[in-house]
């Protein structure tokens, strides 16, 4: 009977096991998926086509083009290889400044006719219009050649405008370096305030003080993010423009500190735990050939639990570069690749956060979410593998 | 004995959808249809409103599909969208139940009292840098937008920059009450939010839609008169069909009681 029922236990631990890496499998799955999705959506807004006058000897445009074209950056078919004519860029909504409502019937069954006219009586017109009026327009109307978002055009892009009309612009670039810039500065302000803590708790405190210390520090890693973000924008960023005398408060630095009191929990604990490890026997043999306490530490101690601190950093940046919501609140959010630590930021977690709520499901502007999302997610992993090796790597003594 | 369960709850939900209605869409009318739905529930015990958010384009979708009786929305149905109601053989009514304005704020310490559409178009294009071009201090600029998914961002696109983008890189906030903070504490700081988050921390701008004839500050006794520009409406879509069971909700809405919640709440009524 007893047998019967450790037996049952036995399995049930393995089930559960089991499920939880399925579970993690699946999610991963889903991640990529999901992701994939992004590189079939066409460049332009699906059920729309760019039509232009027959004539345009222009057959394609970059969506960067479209974007500067119907922002009026670009005022002139020379400047994208066609003839030296200006260009009118047309929305469907434009249609009220050429035709009445009646004239364009009661159910709009005459717009695409009207639509043909206006494009071919205007040869440097660029309509934006849906793609089922277009096909009723006449044949002095072309539509422009549109392509799959491209892979190049999305990881080397330097401009974040999901939601732009016609072509929204999906640039990877200022949002993982802004990610890996707030990361990196957290790491550089929380690693010698980490370390020190952490010797001093290993090393020097005394245990009543490491009795109340510890569970202090430990309580940090459980404040919601949400606090922090609070903090941040109420305390930090005024400090920081008042301080620096910037013309805004909310910057990577912000950020970086932040995330650097974010990050304190996990590397002290995990660098304290690696220097306590050092074994008693190696103090002692240290002390008796005469090192004081200060040199046994920095020369004995230290480099003995290095495998261990380093992997408190990694797990650190792991920390950092993986938190949303206080990032969100204090960054500013600008997409702009960042050129010093007082601009502001956007990073991927963050764009998450704030655009999936809104994103029409299963659109490019959904589908390039997740694509983000896969970049975080590999960027954990190689974080988590590297701690990982760092920390099985066995100290030479 | 399952099977007369079964019945019997299909009979109830035929009767409960009689009398009951869901009500979806813009995060920005949900506070009032909140209030609205609540005080027409204590008057009519037996109606029963539900409201939901999720943002207009995801209300006026459930409308499309018949998941919802009501899309509340903060901006105008889209070219596209009406056409989907048509082409499934419906008839969409539009009810404009209360108007909210958007109030374009600066630092207290800001000198500049008044823009013009164009000047506030060229800022948050990034055409303008700063605040002397535009008759103010040697400051730089700092203009604040909320995020890409709010319909207050896209209203602010459509009617003040005339359908062009945001400059790129423009600070976007999460929510208006830390555009509010920001410029607040920000000296350069330029933001938009809607009427009813006005506080003595930010100073609304005068605005002139007529290329710097004439300014107005926004109140709501501007927004209701027409001469403040930026007001824009909050809608409620319905179906004809459904004509008979939404409409003594959107009657009690329209009603001077249900207007005195819209002012309560912060818009403009009717």
């Amino acid at each position: 009977m007893k047998r019967i029922f450790e037996k049952f236990i036995e399995s049930l631990l393995t089930l559960s096991g089991a499920t939880t890496g399925i579970i993690i499998l699946l999610i991963v799955i889903f991640l990529f998926r999901e992701g994939a999705g992004f590189f079939r959506h066409s460049e332009i807004e699906s059920g729309y086509v760019l039509c232009v006058n027959e004539e345009n000897p222009v057959y394609r445009l970059t969506p960067k083009q479209i974007k500067e074209i119907f922002d009026y950056e670009i005022d002139n078919w020379s400047l994208v290889g066609g003839n030296d004519e200006e260009i009118t860029p047309f929305r469907i909504s434009d249609i009220s400044d050429y035709y009445s409502d009646e004239e364009l019937g009661e159910n709009n069954e005459f717009l695409p006719e009207k639509l043909g006219e206006i494009i071919a009586a205007t040869p440097g017109m660029v309509a934006f219009i849906p793609e089922q009026y277009a096909a009723d327009t006449n044949e002095r109307v072309r539509q422009l050649i549109t392509e799959k978002l491209n892979p190049a055009d999305f990881f080397g892009g330097d401009t974040w405008m999901p939601t732009a009309t016609p072509a929204p612009q999906f640039g990877l670039l200022p949002l993982l370096l802004g990610t890996l810039w707030v990361g990196l500065c957290a790491i550089l302000i929380a690693l010698p305030l980490g370390l020190g803590v952490a010797i001093y708790l290993g090393e020097l405190a005394d245990e009543k003080i490491r009795n109340l210390l510890k569970p202090t520090i430990e309580l940090l890693a459980g404040i919601p993010s949400v606090v922090y973000g609070f903090f941040g924008l109420v305390v930090v960023v005024p400090f920081i423009q008042k301080t620096f005398d910037l013309p805004v408060g909310e910057t990577a630095f912000a950020g970086s500190l932040i995330l650097a009191i974010m990050a304190l929990p996990t590397i002290i604990t995990v660098a304290e735990d690696a220097i306590r490890n050092t074994p008693q026997a190696m103090r002692e043999a240290s002390l008796g050939l005469g090192a004081n306490h200060w040199q046994t530490i920095y020369r004995v101690v230290v480099p003995y639990s290095i495998s261990g601190i380093s992997a408190a950093v990694v797990l650190g940046i792991g920390r950092a570069v993986g938190e949303t919501m206080a990032v969100l609140m204090v960054t500013g959010n600008a997409a702009v690749i960042p050129h010093s630590l007082f601009e502001p930021v956007r990073t991927i977690p963050a764009t998450v956060a704030a655009e999936l709520g809104e994103a029409p499901h299963g659109g490019a502007h959904y589908g390039a979410l997740f694509v983000l999302g896969c970049i975080l997610f590999l960027i954990t992993v190689v974080i988590s593998v590297t701690a990982e090796v760092i920390s099985k790597k066995q100290p030479q003594a | 004995m399952k099977q007369l369960f079964f019945i019997a709850a299909i009979l109830i939900s035929g009767l409960v959808a009689v009398q009951a209605q869901k009500i979806k869409g813009s995060d920005t009318c949900l506070p009032l249809s909140q209030k609205e739905a609540e005080d027409y529930m204590n008057a009519n015990p037996s109606a029963t409103v539900t409201v939901t958010g999720g943002g207009s384009g995801v209300g006026i979708s459930a409308l499309i599909e018949g998941t919802t009786d009501i899309a509340q929305s903060s901006r105008k149905i889209k070219f596209e969208e009406k056409q989907k109601i048509k082409d499934a053989g419906n008839v969409l009514k539009e009810v404009v139940v209360a108007y909210d304005a958007l109030a374009i704020v600066v630092n207290p310490d800001n000198q500049v009292t008044k823009l013009t559409r164009e000047q506030l178009e060229g800022i948050f294009t990034g055409k303008i840098t700063n605040w002397k071009e535009v008759g103010g201090a040697d400051l730089k600029i700092v203009p604040y937008s909320r995020e890409t998914s709010s319909g207050t961002y896209e209203f602010f696109k459509e009617s003040v920059l005339k359908n062009k983008n945001y400059k790129s890189g423009i600070m976007s906030m999460p929510a208006t009450g830390a555009i509010v903070q920001s410029v607040g504490q920000t000296k350069g700081a330029i933001g938009y939010i809607g009427l009813a988050y006005l506080s003595k921390d930010v100073k609304a701008i005068h605005v002139s839609y007529d290329k710097g004839k004439t300014f107005t500050a926004p109140s709501v006794k501007s927004a209701k008169d027409g001469s403040y520009p930026i007001v824009r409406e909050l809608y409620y879509y319905y179906i004809t069909k459904k004509e008979k069971q939404v409409r003594p909700f959107i009657d009690y809405v329209l009603s001077t009681k249900g207007q005195k919640t819209v002012s309560e709440i912060g818009f403009i009524p009717n």
